[in-house]
């Protein structure tokens, strides 16, 4: 345990997921504020969108997805601090294998189960069937 | 070649490259990436919730779909209330680096408010949708519905919790290291909550309307 | 006030559960009688149940996967007899009670037998081999054991109070719905493993950030142990994989106490999700097993053969490549439920080529035998055996990833005997191999060969001589779990297979009795070196069992195989090493954490099983407030000045150099 103290040099190869490099007080807040700002702009087009007739019907979902990654984006980089630096290596691949999990389950489980749904009676009149 | 040899085979002769490995980490990282480990294996437990929604939103058993449910602009507030918890989260943050107690307390307080405004909004609604026979029972579309949603929300609740607990706790203890710790872990959770609330007001609330 | 528990939930109506039950209750009695009469508790409770140090929480991982192997095997035994006599008849096992027992079986067997058991194995020997002083979150640690325990004594209880669930290791709804099984046997295996999950997924967090975070100086990832490798993989599948189970067990709870509709046949509810999300957990925890054994294997078949592990390289990314692969093949276990051949098709090809990399391991592990020096020691005869039974094992496999064949072998008792194959050959064997290998590092101790090598052949033999036959009958069509039958045709594979299974109850016989006789003879069997068998990882270059602290001062490591290369150093210079700079060192104190939660999560778990409302949140209560007195700790380490490390030390290097020169030097 004392060892983890001593056994680092001064500049740290790696730098703990949420972590911010320091700066100076003000571009801290104007980083969380930017983040704010773009955040609130994807969440209310988002919302826009959803709701108009101004857009090509059959791509609002595509695009309610497209700028939910973004914001997601946002958070991730000006909330959380996860850059592409090499101090931030482990984490940013500790992410990329989450997201291929989720990306596996979600989409497989989607392509799965519709593929079962297609093929296999509805449970109720399977159960009718019984009576 | 003797295993002597082979050791130097592998050093870096020119130092060219960083030191190969300094030794186990500072605690610091070592803690924060054990949480941002197990905050990834949530949001796998998450995507779960959100694949079960998906396969299951059609099934409405004859009841209420979601277009017939939503009320989107008490979800805008929800979602507004929780972004802007996220943001003064992050002045705590600030203020815990600088360790300057006044303004870490008075922004936790305002994330603790925000994120309880955003749960009374969120229990208004799921009363609401039970007393109009819209419960979990009614259909599996509903079922997925609560559970994912109401997971998100248990979530936010035990945030506020551990927002607390750390606000005594710097009370108590001050700025100390394994203090500033668990702060760093808060933060972390609380804006990967908001992440996952992105996910939640897309997939479905606003699709689910527009469906 | 008690929900549904009353006295008609204890089973007097039944002799089998009731007269085990009772003797099992009795024994556990006594024993607690005579640790407490013969003044053992005070040393227990400080040295093990409130210790934080990964080399005890390990030790008490493999203590509890061997004892609740012998409930497993005891499962097994009834199940063998059961099918050896019921042709015709309905044998001595009604069929509520036989579909308990090959639940509990498979239950006990994967959740408290082989997670624990590889588990501790990585928890005893990680932090070793990685040359630091313990995991990243000691605390944590044994919070993840105690709460596996918990899930353990869970299920053992619904022996004698309730019943335990009939609906298979893996819960398939409908059946498991509230409608057509509305007894406590479900919720008594969902809390179970709730409870457990959490322990579960805490060791993948703790193991993964071990692993990737702390390594000595020096410890480049590429100069790792291929244990160390096969551990990560194997925790990466942890945090990936145990949040599906937690998720869906959720799920399945929810509709059983909330009327929600996830799987029921009404409402909307879609049973074949059920089916689709528990084996894309089910199929990484078969990796998450066997990977670490294939660890063991890494570690043992070098050091036996006297020679590096041929391939590091390629051994790192064929483990990384079966982590991942391992997470695309999840809907082999239900072919024949309807997806297509389009889906099928796509994840048959996957699940064949998931065999490649375990090939290159295999070769691997055979060119490093090639030109060695092999020494036929048990853990190197479990190895072997090994390697010809998992190949076995995984050829069957990669049959029944055709699905045309598997359409025909689906649910049959070919496939039982094919993952049975794999995991007692792959898995357990595994297990048995490390066991042997590392108990010296753990007690001081070899465990004796003799014996060692009996217990190995019978399990070897015993194994095939069990399964075998069940390859046959399974094309023969006989279906899985049946509780009697009447095709002639098949009774005397059955009795051959019971014959085998006898086989295996003398090859754990003869463990027991290494045990004992290991123990009472420990003297003789003394490991005074820490290297008793001439190994090339860190782990050896401790005493035995180590000091708490593990090293003295934490190695510099150069290259692979790190000891290897200390020992090759000290030979040159002779074994005037110049003094090491002896430090004082922090350790994390013992803590009552893991214990006092899981006694928490024990009443938690037995009162939502039973409806007992209050008890469940006087148990919630609890837990929290054990946590909040965890979070208030102000001293969570202890300090053991430098003087005392050195004067420990330098025992420890005195009674190695002495025997080294006894020897005529190294």
């Amino acid at each position: 345990m004392s060892e983890q103290v001593h056994g680092r040099q001064a500049h740290e190869i790696d730098v703990a997921p949420g972590e911010e490099e320091h700066g100076s007080l003000g571009s801290r807040v104007l980083g969380y504020s930017l983040g704010l700002a773009l955040a609130i702009l994807l969440t209310a087009t988002s919302f826009f969108i959803a709701g108009t007739d101004l857009v090509w019907q059959p791509s609002i979902p595509v695009a309610i997805v497209v700028l939910a990654i973004a914001q997601m984006g946002v958070h991730i980089v000006f909330f959380l601090h996860i850059t592409t630096g090499p101090d931030n290596t482990n984490n940013v691949l500790a992410l990329a294998f989450g997201l291929l999990i989720v990306f596996l389950v979600v989409g497989g489980s989607i392509w799965i189960m519709d593929h079962l749904n297609h093929n296999m009676m509805p449970m109720d009149q399977l159960m009718q069937m019984q009576r | 070649m003797s295993a002597v040899e082979m050791a130097h085979g592998h050093a870096d002769p020119h130092h060219l490259h960083p030191v190969e490995h300094e030794g186990p980490a500072p605690k610091r990282i070592v803690t924060g990436f054990g949480f941002w480990i197990f905050l990834l294996s949530d949001i796998v437990m998450f995507s779960c919730f959100f694949a079960t929604y998906a396969v299951l939103a059609g099934q409405t058993n004859g009841g209420p779909s979601g277009a017939q449910l939503f009320d989107l602009k008490n979800v805008a507030i929800e979602t507004a209330l929780l972004l802007l918890s996220s943001f003064t989260c992050g002045m705590a943050s600030i203020a815990a680096d600088l360790r300057n107690f006044l303004w870490f307390q008075v922004s936790m307080a305002v994330t603790a408010v925000l994120g309880a405004g955003f749960l009374v909004l969120e229990a208004i609604e799921f009363i609401d949708l039970v007393e109009r026979g819209a419960g979990p029972s009614r259909s599996a579309f509903l079922s997925s519905f609560f559970s994912l949603v109401g997971c998100h929300g248990l979530h936010v609740t035990a945030g506020i919790l551990w927002l607390l607990t750390m606000m005594a706790q710097v009370v108590a203890k001050g700025f100390r290291a394994d203090i500033q710790r668990r702060i760093l872990c808060f933060a972390l959770f609380w804006h990967a909550l908001d992440i996952i609330w992105v996910a939640v007001f897309s997939v479905v609330y606003l699709l689910g309307s527009a469906a | 006030m008690f929900g549904k528990l009353t006295l008609s939930a204890i089973p007097f109506d039944q002799p089998i559960p009731l007269i085990s039950g009772g003797v099992v209750v009795l024994l556990v009695l006594a024993v607690l009688a005579w640790i407490v009469i013969k003044g053992h508790l005070p040393y227990l409770w400080s040295e093990w149940i409130t210790s934080v140090d990964h080399k005890r929480i390990g030790v008490m991982y493999m203590f509890l996967a061997l004892l609740m192997l012998l409930r497993g095997f005891a499962d097994a035994l009834m199940m063998r007899g059961q099918q050896a006599v019921a042709l015709h008849s309905n044998g001595f096992l009604p069929p509520e009670h036989y579909n308990q027992v090959f639940s509990a079986h498979g239950t006990i067997m994967i959740f408290f037998v082989a997670m624990p058991f590889v588990i501790g194995l990585m928890n005893l020997v990680v932090p070793l081999q990685l040359g630091v002083r313990d995991v990243a979150f000691p605390t944590l640690n044994s919070v993840g054991f105690w709460l596996t325990a918990t899930g353990a004594l869970l299920v053992n209880l619904s022996l004698i109070v309730g019943e335990f669930a009939r609906t298979g290791w893996l819960p398939y709804p409908p059946l498991s719905e509230l409608t057509y099984s509305p007894g406590v046997g479900v919720d008594y295996y969902l809390w179970a493993l709730q409870i457990s999950g959490i322990g579960t997924l805490v060791s993948g967090v703790n193991l993964t950030t071990t692993v990737l975070k702390m390594r000595t100086k020096g410890m480049a990832l590429l100069r790792m142990p291929i244990f160390c490798w096969t551990t990560l993989a194997s925790n990466l599948l942890i945090i990936a994989a145990f949040p599906i189970l937690t998720a869906t067990l959720a799920m399945l709870i929810l509709d059983r106490y909330l009327g929600f509709h996830f799987f029921t046949n009404d409402g909307g509810g879609n049973v074949m999700m059920f089916m689709n999300l528990i084996w894309a957990w089910g199929h990484p925890e078969v990796y998450i097993l066997v990977l670490p054994a294939f660890g063991v294997y890494s570690e043992v078949v070098p050091t036996f053969s006297g020679k590096p592990l041929f391939g590091y390289r390629s051994m790192v990314l064929a483990t990384m490549a079966i982590c991942i692969i391992s997470f695309m093949v999840w809907l082999h276990h239900f072919f024949t439920m309807g997806a297509g051949p389009e889906v099928n098709a796509i994840f048959g090809i996957a699940s064949m080529i998931i065999a490649v990399p375990t090939g290159v391991k295999i070769y691997n592990w055979l060119f490093t035998m090639y030109g060695g020096r092999v020494r036929f020691t048990t853990p190197m005869l479990w190895s072997l055996g090994f390697m010809v039974t998992f190949i076995l094992g995984g050829l069957t496999g990669v049959l029944v990833a055709v699905p045309p064949a598997d359409f025909l072998l689906h649910n049959s008792l070919f496939l039982v005997a094919h993952f049975h194959n794999v995991i007692i050959g792959g898995v357990l064997f595994g297990a048995f191999a490390g066991y042997t290998y590392w108990f010296p590092k753990a007690f001081g101790f070899r465990l004796h060969e003799g014996w060692g090598k009996a217990a190995f052949w019978f399990w070897l033999i015993g194994f095939y001589v069990a399964f075998m036959p069940l390859y046959a009958v399974g094309f023969l069509g006989m279906t899985r779990r049946m509780q009697h039958y009447d095709v002639p045709e098949w009774r005397p594979w059955l009795l051959v297979a019971g014959v085998g299974a006898i086989l295996i109850l003398i090859g754990i016989l003869c463990q027991i009795t290494q045990l004992v006789v290991s123990i009472s003879r420990r003297e003789e069997l003394r490991d005074h070196t820490g290297d008793p068998w001439d190994g090339r990882s860190l782990e050896w270059a401790t005493a035995s069992p180590p000091p708490v602290f593990n090293f003295a001062v934490t190695p510099d490591v150069t290259g692979e195989d790190a000891y290897w290369l200390i020992k090759a150093h000290a030979k040159q210079q002779g074994l005037e090493a110049k003094a090491p700079d002896y430090r004082d060192i922090e350790m994390p104190k013992n803590s009552p954490t893991g214990f006092v939660s899981a006694f928490f999560a024990t009443i938690m778990g037995f009162a939502l099983i039973w409806h007992i409302w209050w008890m469940v949140i006087a148990g919630f209560i609890g837990a929290f407030a054990t946590f909040v007195a965890f979070a208030w700790r102000d001293h969570d380490e202890y300090v053991i000045p430098a003087a005392e490390v050195e004067r420990i030390d330098r025992a420890n290097i005195e009674e190695r150099r002495g025997l080294v020169t006894i020897a005529g030097g190294a």
